[in-house]
């Protein structure tokens, strides 16, 4: 009984139960941070993977979409980190931002965009093609996966694929989206992300808003306008040449 | 007070969004085009603009830092509900995909970027900081 009123109070208080859960996660991992790894590894790199563990035990657990949020209980982190919340945020960001930055990266920051979708959309394609898939559709829809985890289903509804395919695309998306987040902190240092001009272009080349944001988080929080800002037009630059453009030239060179 | 902040941030945003959209219909794509991106930009002239003409006073700025700070948290919360079990369910096709993707991608980070101006990028990151302390 007591247990069953504790679930329903944290049911109906969701949001305000997921900002006090989330503090307790970061303090953990701060905790973590300073007195295993003497600060070398950020307190939210770890509070990410802490994140990412437990919406990878969350979806075992209820067989769910949304991580950790399918479980009652922690019903609010669904709002707390849903789309809403996390674009204000993003926005609020770009306060104290320097517009010479943004402007002097520009260019480059449009080069990046229009080479990572390509990049990856080739990528995706390759690998289908090595696995045996000779449909143009098919390739698109799982190069388009490639892209982001919205591009792809986006891609393959409009060009009819089969839902096994899309599925296929989707889980392709969530993997970069994922790896993005843990191996942005790694490798930050090797690809001279470090500064404005790098993140924006980071942003362009990687483009998948959730990957990009927690990674460069984790990172440098000071660099996540200058990425967020390139990486938003990504998805809508995906959405615009993947069906069109990039599928025709994959049908021409299937 | 703290509201005006708030609403500011809150403001940007909704006219970002609807600009994205219009911007996503114009080219037959459904989805929206840069909103947050468009909201960044508008956020960014509209607080410097105030600033120039000393019309943004200590509290409004914290309508829009609180936001700011929450960042990290919500990214966390993002990532806790995130579709991880799927993920890794895509089996190899998938994992390949997106291991690829990625690593391309930040490969070319250095290519784009160019080595010579990043000193100055750096320097100017270094100072902006200094002055928001």
């Amino acid at each position: 009984m007591m247990l069953e009123s504790l679930i329903e109070l944290f049911d109906k208080y969701h949001l305000v139960a997921a900002f006090a859960i989330i503090g307790l996660a970061m303090y953990a991992a701060y905790w973590v941070s300073a007195r295993f790894t003497r600060g070398k590894l950020h307190g939210s790199a770890i509070a990410i993977l802490i994140g990412l563990l437990l919406a990878w035990v969350g979806g075992v657990v209820t067989g769910g979409k949304h991580g950790l949020a399918d479980i009652s209980l922690f019903s609010g982190l669904g709002l707390m980190g849903g789309g809403m919340l996390r674009d204000l945020a993003i926005i609020a960001t770009a306060y104290g931002v320097q517009f010479s930055e943004i402007r002097k990266a520009g260019v480059r920051g449009v080069v990046a965009l229009f080479a990572g979708v390509i990049v990856s959309f080739v990528a995706g394609g390759a690998v289908a093609v090595a696995f045996g898939y000779t449909d143009p559709v098919d390739i698109t829809t799982i190069g388009a996966g490639a892209v982001t985890y919205i591009v792809g289903p986006v891609t393959g509804a409009t060009l009819g694929a089969s839902s096994e395919v899309i599925a296929l695309s989707i889980a392709a998306g969530l993997v970069k989206s994922i790896l993005v987040m843990v191996v942005t902190p790694m490798s930050a240092r090797m690809i001279g992300l470090d500064n404005p001009r790098s993140a924006m272009i980071f942003g362009g080349l990687i483009g998948t808003t959730s990957g990009v944001a927690a990674g460069l988080a984790a990172t440098d929080a000071r660099l996540v306008p200058y990425g967020a800002m390139t990486a938003t037009f990504y998805t809508g630059l995906g959405i615009l040449l993947a069906p069109t453009l990039l599928f025709l030239a994959v049908r021409a060179l299937v | 007070m703290v509201i005006y902040g708030v609403a500011l941030l809150a403001g940007c945003m909704m006219v970002g969004l609807i600009i994205g959209d219009l911007l996503g219909q114009l080219l037959g794509i459904g989805a929206n085009l840069g909103g947050v991106g468009i909201a960044m930009l508008l956020l960014i002239f509209i607080t410097s603009w105030l600033k120039d003409h000393d019309r943004l006073p200590e509290a409004t700025v914290s309508g829009i830092n609180f936001w700011n700070a929450m960042y990290i948290p919500i990214v966390v919360a993002m990532a806790a509900s995130q579709n991880v079990a799927a993920a890794f369910s895509g089996g190899l096709v998938a994992l390949l995909a997106g291991v690829l993707a990625v690593v391309l991608g930040l490969l070319l980070v250095p290519v784009i970027a160019g080595k010579t101006s990043d000193e100055e990028s750096r320097r100017s990151l270094a100072a902006a900081t200094e002055g928001d302390e």
